[in-house]
C-alpha cells in the first residue's frame, strides 16, 4: 500500500501543485448482533483505497480511488488537480496552511487483546448469554444486542516530507432491552444507549464491560418503566449520569467549537456555530466549575478520538476549550488555524475513511471532574429535590447550537437527598451558555467515564466518525423538564 | 465502472471459490463527484471511484455477508472464506429460506420479471468538474445580486446496482443522480432550496438560488412570537424530513419485534380521511433500483387509503414468519413485497419509494398562505429525532426560512422554533395539500410529497435566532 500511497503522491507532485498529500488506508470490520434469542446480522468488511488532495492555483481538489494500481493513483492524482483548477475558477482567496513540521513516525492503538484474534463463537457466545438474561424477565418483548471491532490502518505522505503509519482499533458493544404494553414502547441501554460503549481499546474493553452481569437489572428497569410516573413539566434541579453529559457535551459544546462551522464552511447542513470569533477569551460558557478540554493525545485516555496524528499529519494535542468557565479555544486545521490568530493547527482534521476528504471533527471533547471528591451517592444526598436523568433516548439541537432538547431512558425524583420514585420519559431542554452556566456541582475522578460516540455526522458527502467524552455526574439548576411531552 | 459482465465475471470465481450451499454477492458501484461552496467561494471539490461486493453464504439455515472493494482472487477467496466462517459457527435459523430464483424474484404469477428502469441519463454521468464550478459561480452570482452570503453542494454520480445467486438471478441496474442544496445568508437570516433527479436537464440551481435568496431576504429581522399550537405550512421539503420518522415501522419485522408505532392499529383510521400513501419504486418521480436486498421486484403497495392503515411491507421470510404468528389476522395482506434489506439483518424491511396521493383539490403553497388568518410557513426542519415511538411524538427545530402568516400574507421572517408533534395527530389535522412533488431534505429519503397546511402544530420553544 505505501508503494501506492508514494507513486500518487509522486503523481500529484509533479503537476504544479503548492501542497498535496496522499492517504492510503485498509479497513477492517466485524459487526455482529443478536435479536430474541437469534443471531441479527453477522458481517465482516474490508475497505482499501487511496486518497489524493492538493492544492493548484490556491484551490483545494481531491480525488480517490480503490484501484491501488499504479495508472489509478496516477489518474487520481490528475483528476485531483483538475478539480483543484476547476474549484479555483470560484475563490476569494489562496488556501493558505499554518506550518507543521514533517513528521516521520509509526503507532498503534495499544490494546491487550486484537479483538480480531477472537473466535466469531465467542463473540455470539456473549451476546446470546446477554439475550438470554435480558429475556429471562417477564414483560420484556425484545432484546438486541450488538458487538462491533474496527481496525483501520493508514500511511499518510505529504508534498512536505511527512510519513506517517497508523494502526487503531476500537471496539463497542451494548445491548437495549424494550418492553411493549398497552400503547407505550419503553427500553432500557447497557452501558450506554445507541450501540453500548466505544473506545479505541482490544477485546479487554469487551471483558470489563460487565454486559452479563448488568443484564436482568437492566431489563427489569425496561418493564418497571411501564409503571413509574411520567416526568413533570416544570423547573427542577437535574442530575445527570455521564453518558447523557458526555452527548451533552458532544452537541452543545464539541459542535459548536469546530472552527469550519465557525467560518461558516458547514452552513448548507451541519449548520453554523453560535461562538463568533470575537467570543474566544471572552464569552462566560458555563460556570466556574466548567473545564472542558479536545484532547486527542494517548494520556487522556483511549477514546473514539485518540490518536498520534491526525489525517494531514498534525501531532495530536490537548487544546483548553473552556477553562473555568471562560471559552479559550476552538477545534482547527491548518487551513483554518490563522483565522484565530494560531500559528499552527489544533490537529483535529479526520477523514471516516480513504475515499473521503479530511474535515475539522471532535477528538475527545471532555469535560474534567471535579477537583474534591464527590462521587454520584453523595451528589444526590446532597440534593434536596431533582430529578436524576440516566442513558440518552432522543437528542435535538438547533443549527446555531443554542436551543437543545434531550430525552432520557429513565429518570428518578430525589426527595430530601434520596431516591424516592421512578419517572418514565424524562427530558429536559434549554440554552446553550444559560445550560453550562447553571452547573453547580460535578463529581470526581472516580465517577469519570471516557464514552465513545461511533455515529457524530458531519460534511457533504456525510462522513461518520467516532469522537470520545469524558464526563463525570454533574448537576444543573432551573432547567427546564417535561416540555417533550407538553 | 464495474459492467454487468464483469460482475458476473466475477460473480462466477466467488462461486468457484465457495463451498457453501448458496451464494449471493451483491454489487455496488459509483463515479461521484461534489463540489462544495461557502463563503461564495469553492472550498470542497471531490471526486471518488468505488466498487463493492458483497457476499452471503447459505449454510443450511446459517447465513452471513463480507464485504470487499478489491476483486483479484485472493481478495475474493478472503471475502468468501469469511462469510463462510461466519456463518458456519451460528445455530441454523428455521425461518432462513432459500435464495430466490428469478422467477420468484419477479414477482406475483403474471407479472413481467424484474424490468430495469430507465434513470441513467448520459447528460449527468458527463459532467464534469469545469461544468459544476460554472453552476456554482451562478448560485454565487444570484448571492451577490442580492448581497448575501452563499452555501451549498452541487454534485453528481454515475451508479450500479446488481445482484447474482447461485440460483441463477442476476438483477442490474444502473442510474445516474444530480444533486442541487443552496444557502443564502444575510446577517441574521437564512433561505434555502434542494432538489435532485436522475436527469440534471431536470434542475435549474440559478432558480432555486433565487427562492433561497428571497427566503433570506424577506425573513431578516426575524420577530420573536411566543411557542404554542399554530397553524403551519410545510413546504414539500419540511413533510418529507418530519413524516419520514414513520416509514420503519411500515415493517413486518417491526410488527413482529412489538417496536412499530402499528403495532394493535393495522386496519384503523389512524390519520385523516385524506392522507393517502403507498410505496411505488417505478413511480416516474422516483429514483433508485427496481428489485430489493434479495433481488426480488419491488411492488407497488398501497400503505394508507382515506387515513386507515391498510398494509405494511415484507420481505419473504417476513411474510412467512407473520404468516404463522399470533398477528396474522390483524395485518392485512401478507406477502413478499420486495422491501427487504440484504440479509441477514434485524431490522427486515422498510418501504423507501413512498409516494403521497394527490388531494381531491390540490392547493398551492400560495393559495394555502391566502387562507390562512395566522400560521406559520415553514421552508425546512431540522435535527428531528423521535421522543415517543409509540404516539410517533418527533422533536426537531425549523430553519432557514420561517416566516409569520397573517391575514393572508406573509407578514415576517420569525426565530426559529422546537417543536414536539406526533405524526398521527399531524396526519390527522391536514387542512390542505399541494400536488405532490419529488422532495429532497436532510433527515429523511427522498420521497414524493404534497405541501401540507397543518392545523394545531406543536410548537413548545423558540431558539435565539
Amino acid at each position: 500500500m505505501k508503494t501506492a500511497v508514494r507513486l500518487a503522491l509522486d503523481a500529484a507532485s509533479v503537476r504544479g501543485v503548492t501542497y498535496a498529500d496522499a492517504r492510503g488506508v485498509a479497513i477492517r470490520n466485524r459487526s455482529l448482533t443478536t435479536k430474541n434469542g437469534r443471531v441479527g446480522h453477522a458481517s465482516e468488511s474490508e475497505s482499501l483505497g487511496i486518497g489524493v488532495r492538493v492544492i493548484a492555483e490556491g484551490a483545494w481538489g481531491f480525488a480517490a480511488s480503490a484501484d491501488l494500481s499504479r495508472a489509478a493513483g496516477e489518474a487520481a492524482a490528475a483528476r485531483a488537480v483538475d478539480i483543484a483548477k476547476a474549484s479555483a475558477r470560484v475563490k476569494r482567496e489562496d488556501v493558505r496552511l499554518v506550518p507543521e513540521p514533517a513528521a516521520v513516525a509509526e503507532w498503534t492503538t495499544p490494546y491487550k487483546i486484537d479483538p480480531f484474534t477472537t473466535s466469531v463463537e465467542q463473540n455470539l457466545d456473549l451476546l446470546l448469554k446477554v439475550d438470554g438474561e435480558v429475556r429471562a424477565i417477564a414483560g420484556v418483548t425484545l432484546a438486541e444486542a450488538g458487538m462491533n471491532f474496527q481496525r483501520e490502518e493508514s500511511w499518510f505522505l505529504s508534498s512536505e516530507g511527512s510519513d506517517i503509519h497508523q494502526t487503531k482499533y476500537s471496539t463497542g458493544a451494548g445491548y437495549t432491552a424494550y418492553a411493549f404494553a398497552g400503547s407505550e414502547i419503553q427500553k432500557r441501554s447497557y452501558p450506554n444507549s445507541f450501540g453500548g460503549q466505544w473506545q479505541n481499546r482490544g477485546y479487554e474493553l469487551i471483558e470489563e464491560m460487565k454486559l452479563v452481569e448488568n443484564a436482568r437489572r437492566v431489563a427489569e428497569e425496561a418493564v418497571a418503566l411501564h409503571h413509574a410516573d411520567q416526568c413533570p413539566e416544570g423547573t427542577a434541579t437535574i442530575i445527570l449520569d455521564s453518558s447523557q453529559l458526555g452527548l451533552q457535551i458532544h452537541e452543545s459544546i464539541g459542535h459548536p467549537i469546530e472552527l469550519d462551522r465557525v467560518l461558516g464552511m458547514e452552513a448548507n447542513f451541519a449548520g453554523t456555530s453560535f461562538l463568533t470569533l470575537e467570543k474566544l477569551g471572552n464569552l462566560r460558557y458555563g460556570s466556574d466549575l466548567v473545564n472542558v478540554v479536545a484532547d486527542a493525545r494517548q494520556e487522556h485516555g483511549p477514546g473514539l478520538g485518540t490518536f498520534a496524528y491526525d489525517d494531514e499529519g498534525v501531532a495530536a494535542q490537548c487544546t483548553p476549550i473552556i477553562t473555568n468557565g471562560r471559552f479559550t479555544g476552538y477545534l482547527s486545521s491548518r487551513e483554518t488555524a490563522h483565522t484565530i490568530g494560531a500559528t499552527r493547527s489544533g490537529g483535529t482534521l479526520r477523514a471516516e475513511c480513504w475515499n473521503r476528504l479530511p474535515m475539522i471533527r471532535m477528538t475527545n471533547v471532555s469535560i474534567l471532574p471535579g477537583e474534591k471528591p464527590l462521587s454520584l451517592e453523595q451528589l444526590i444526598a446532597a440534593t434536596d429535590a431533582g430529578i436524576y436523568m440516566q442513558t440518552n433516548k432522543s437528542w435535538s439541537i438547533d443549527d446555531k447550537r443554542y436551543n437543545f432538547q434531550f430525552g432520557c431512558e429513565i429518570g428518578w425524583e430525589i426527595k430530601n437527598g434520596k431516591r424516592v420514585r421512578m419517572l418514565k420519559n424524562p427530558s429536559y431542554s434549554g440554552i446553550t451558555t444559560e445550560f453550562w452556566n447553571s452547573m453547580d456541582a460535578i463529581c470526581s475522578r472516580d465517577e469519570w467515564t471516557l464514552w465513545g460516540t461511533p455515529n457524530c455526522g458531519k460534511g457533504q458527502p456525510q462522513q461518520v466518525v467516532g469522537t470520545g467524552h469524558g464526563a463525570s455526574p454533574a448537576r444543573f439548576r432551573n432547567i427546564r423538564v417535561g416540555s417533550a411531552y407538553s | 465502472m464495474m459492467t454487468k459482465d464483469q460482475a458476473a465475471d466475477i460473480f462466477d470465481r466467488i462461486r468457484r471459490f465457495s463451498s457453501a450451499d448458496e451464494v449471493e454477492a451483491i454489487f455496488t458501484g459509483s463515479h461521484f463527484a461534489l463540489t462544495r461552496f461557502a463563503n461564495n467561494t469553492i472550498h470542497q471539490n471531490v471526486e471518488e471511484e468505488n466498487s463493492i461486493v458483497s457476499i452471503r453464504t447459505n449454510f443450511s439455515g446459517r447465513t452471513a455477508r463480507s464485504t470487499a472493494n478489491q476483486f483479484d482472487d485472493e481478495s475474493l477467496r478472503r471475502a468468501v472464506a469469511a462469510s463462510e466462517n461466519l456463518a458456519r459457527v451460528q445455530e441454523p435459523d428455521p425461518d432462513l429460506l432459500p435464495m430466490p430464483d428469478a422467477q420468484e424474484a419477479g414477482g406475483r404469477t403474471g407479472e413481467a420479471p424484474v424490468a430495469p428502469l430507465s434513470r441513467f441519463f448520459e447528460q449527468t454521468a458527463a459532467i464534469t468538474p469545469s461544468d459544476r464550478a460554472e453552476v456554482v459561480k451562478s448560485i454565487v452570482s444570484v448571492a451577490g445580486k442580492h448581497n448575501l452570503t452563499t452555501a451549498g453542494i452541487y454534485s453528481t454520480s454515475e451508479s450500479r446496482e446488481g445482484i447474482f445467486n447461485s440460483r441463477g438471478l442476476a438483477n442490474w441496474h444502473h442510474q445516474t443522480l444530480a444533486e442541487v442544496s443552496i444557502t443564502m445568508l444575510a446577517d441574521d437570516s437564512s433561505g434555502w432550496q434542494k432538489l435532485n433527479s436522475p436527469d440534471v436537464r431536470k434542475l435549474d440551481p440559478v432558480r432555486l438560488a433565487e427562492t433561497a435568496a428571497r427566503k433570506a431576504v424577506e425573513s431578516t429581522h426575524p420577530r420573536e412570537i411566543a411557542p404554542g399550537k399554530y397553524t403551519v405550512i410545510l413546504e414539500p421539503a419540511a413533510v418529507l424530513d418530519i413524516v419520514g420518522f414513520m416509514f420503519w415501522d411500515y415493517s413486518g419485522v417491526a410488527i413482529l419485534d412489538q417496536r412499530s408505532f402499528l403495532n394493535d392499529r393495522i386496519g384503523t383510521k389512524l390519520f385523516g380521511e385524506n392522507i393517502n400513501i403507498c410505496d411505488d419504486a417505478q413511480h416516474p418521480l422516483q429514483a433508485g433500483s427496481p428489485f430489493d436486498g434479495e433481488g426480488m421486484r419491488r411492488h407497488h403497495v398501497p400503505l394508507v387509503e382515506s387515513g386507515v392503515v391498510k398494509r405494511v411491507v415484507y420481505a419473504r421470510a417476513t411474510a412467512q414468519k407473520m404468516k404463522n404468528s399470533e398477528y396474522a389476522a390483524k395485518v392485512g395482506p401478507i406477502e413478499p413485497t420486495g422491501h427487504g434489506f440484504p440479509l441477514p439483518n434485524e431490522v427486515g424491511e422498510m418501504p423507501m419509494n413512498i409516494v403521497f396521493g394527490a388531494p381531491e383539490k390540490p392547493r398551492s403553497v400560495a393559495e394555502m398562505i391566502a387562507s390562512t388568518e395566522r400560521g406559520v410557513l415553514v421552508t425546512r426542519l431540522w435535527y428531528i429525532r423521535e421522543v415517543d415511538p409509540y404516539e410517533k411524538i418527533v422533536t426537531g427545530m425549523t430553519r432557514d426560512g420561517t416566516f409569520l402568516v397573517e391575514n393572508g400574507k406573509v407578514q415576517c421572517g420569525l426565530r426559529n422554533f422546537r417543536f414536539n408533534q406526533s405524526l398521527i395527530s399531524m396526519l390527522s389535522n391536514v387542512e390542505a395539500m399541494s400536488v405532490p412533488v419529488r422532495a429532497c431534505g436532510e433527515e429523511s429519503f427522498d420521497m414524493v410529497v404534497p405541501a401540507m397546511k397543518v392545523r394545531e402544530f406543536n410548537f413548545t420553544e423558540v431558539t435565539k435566532f
